[in-house]
């Protein structure tokens, strides 16, 4: 009886260690796209034409974006494919160089940006389409919400 | 029973009612369509731009593999529950195109689901939502996909389950399902929401993948856009009336933008189909945006799922 309970509760610990686990990465690269929405609402304004040009607040977005990239692509191990209301689509651990090749495209776009940025006439010809063919276009294809 | 079994039950039954019924197509022609199928005026290629951005003709008909928004060759394949489907080629392309259509064979697919030989189109052409647009509308429609570059080729037949593969069952679903018409301005309410109302229930078909759908597939009436199963996969499609599990906290500013840029007030960007639907609304005018986000707010609260994010 007592190894019963030991066993059991051996199980049950390792079980808690994997769903701590796999928890703890869904919720650090949910925090690190919630990172990349805060840097975009910093440049929101100014796109939009709400808010004066700020090209220092453009540039520490643009290297918020390209430092998020490194991290987040640590953040996917096979045993976080669900839990925590994750939306990320069970395609990225089908396809991980897929998954990977788009996140390194965020990196190139977001560099490439951080050069060719230099006025607002520049930001407002470079970044929308960072934006569209990143964001929008890797939820579109590694995203599904509400899947599990 | 699971969505797919239960739609197979009633299609089933769907098949045998039709036995003799539309065995001949001529039956069908004569009792599909509420008879508007004449325009009254010459037609007008850029308010059929606008339309054609509003309708998100290219999403499916586009040429598969092209990305550019102009070539109408068709073959996307669209994953439902039912099998797969090719849209069809339905650039001006004379032999493998609509180039030899009149603008009433136009009218009728586009309203009724009506091919120029009688057969019924199935619904995943969306022209249940499609019927409400006005015969003068869809020939403008008409007029600017007459403007775009010919297409060679025809996409390759529609692979469907049985029973879904027998097409004439879809003309008695049409007449269980197929109503509405002409959606017309209400005199006490304002322009924009007019318009509003016009380009979210017509020709923009929000609510084809924002509703929640009965046992034979047609939208539930009571509880239109409050959200409903992703039809090409998992998933769910968000509640998009002013309720606490839909719009309420959005403002209607907020709701514009999305439809310009694709992000949510939260910064997130939306993704799924969505972000081709957004593609879409992005070429349409500020105003027209602001007009849809005008209707939506102004909609009945309905209680949808509640979604995790
Ligand atoms: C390489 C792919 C990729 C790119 C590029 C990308 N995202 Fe994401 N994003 C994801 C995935 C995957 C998730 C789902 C994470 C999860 O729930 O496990 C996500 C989730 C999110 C979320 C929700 C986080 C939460 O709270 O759950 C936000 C907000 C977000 N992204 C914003 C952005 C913004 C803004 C950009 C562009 C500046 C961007 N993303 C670019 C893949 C990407
Ligand atoms: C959700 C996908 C979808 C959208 C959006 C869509 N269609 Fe289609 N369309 C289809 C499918 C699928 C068929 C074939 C139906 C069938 O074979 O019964 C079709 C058929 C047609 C046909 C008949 C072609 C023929 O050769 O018989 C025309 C014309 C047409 N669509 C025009 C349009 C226009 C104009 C729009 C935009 C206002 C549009 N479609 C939007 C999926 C779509
Ligand atoms: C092809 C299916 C489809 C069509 C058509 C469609 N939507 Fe969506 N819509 C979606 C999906 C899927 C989502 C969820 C995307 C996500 O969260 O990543 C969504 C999300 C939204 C959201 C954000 C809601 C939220 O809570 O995050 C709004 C607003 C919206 N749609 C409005 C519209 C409007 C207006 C139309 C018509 C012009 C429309 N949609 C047509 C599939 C569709």
């Amino acid at each position: 009886m007592k190894l019963h309970h030991a066993v059991l509760a051996l199980s049950l610990s390792v079980m808690a260690t994997f769903a701590v686990a796999s928890t703890a990465a869904i919720g650090e690269r949910q925090q690190v796209m919630k990172s990349n929405g805060a840097a975009t609402k910093s440049i929101m304004g100014m796109l939009k034409g709400e808010a004066p040009f700020d090209l220092p607040t453009v540039q520490k977005a643009l290297a918020t974006y390209q430092d998020n990239t490194t991290k987040f692509v640590t953040l996917f191990p096979d045993d976080s494919k669900t839990g925590e209301k994750t939306s990320a689509s069970p395609k990225i651990w089908d396809d991980m160089a897929g998954f990977l090749a788009a996140n390194e495209k965020f990196k190139a776009d977001a560099k490439a940006a951080s050069v060719a940025i230099i006025d607002e006439a520049t930001f407002k010809a470079t970044m929308p389409n960072v934006l569209k063919s990143n964001c929008g276009a890797c939820h579109e294809a590694w995203r599904i919400k509400d899947a599990q | 029973m699971n969505l797919p079994a239960r739609l197979l039950l009633v299609f089933c039954v769907f098949i045998l009612a039709a036995g003799y019924w539309l065995t001949d197509f001529d039956a069908h022609f004569a009792f599909m369509g509420d008879g508007r199928w004449k325009a009254t005026r010459a037609a007008d290629p850029v308010n059929g731009k606008v339309l054609f951005s509003a309708g998100g003709c290219i999403s499916c008909h586009a040429s598969s593999g092209a990305d550019d928004r102009v070539h109408l060759g068709g073959g996307k394949p669209l994953k439902t529950p039912f099998g797969t489907f090719y849209p069809p080629n339905i650039s001006p392309d004379l032999k493998d195109g609509i180039g030899r259509w009149t603008e009433t064979q136009f009218i009728r697919a586009i309203r009724d689901g009506t091919a120029p030989d009688g057969r019924p189109y199935y619904p995943s052409f969306p022209y249940t939502s499609y019927r409400h647009l006005s015969p003068d509308d869809a020939i403008d429609i008409f007029a600017y996909i007459r403007t775009l570059p010919p297409v060679s080729g025809k996409p390759p037949n529609h692979d469907l389950t049985f029973p879904f593969s027998i097409r004439r069952g879809v003309g008695l679903w049409k007449l269980a399902y197929l109503n509405g018409s002409v959606i017309e301005p209400e005199g006490n309410r304002s322009e924009s929401w007019n318009r509003g109302r016009y380009l979210v229930e017509g020709v923009g078909h929000c609510a084809e993948c924002h509703s929640p759908r009965n046992f034979a597939g047609a939208i539930i009436d009571e509880k239109r856009l409050s959200g409903g199963p992703n039809l090409e996969g998992k998933g769910t499609v968000p509640n998009i009336t002013p309720d606490k599990t839909g719009l309420a906290a959005w403002s209607e500013a907020d709701i514009a933008s999305l439809l310009k840029d694709g992000f949510t007030p939260d910064f997130d960007s939306v993704g799924g189909s969505m972000a081709e639907v957004v593609r879409n609304t992005a070429e349409l005018s500020d105003m027209d945006r602001m007009a849809m986000a005008i209707y939506l707010k102004s909609l009945p609260p309905l209680q949808g799922q509640m979604r995790s994010k």
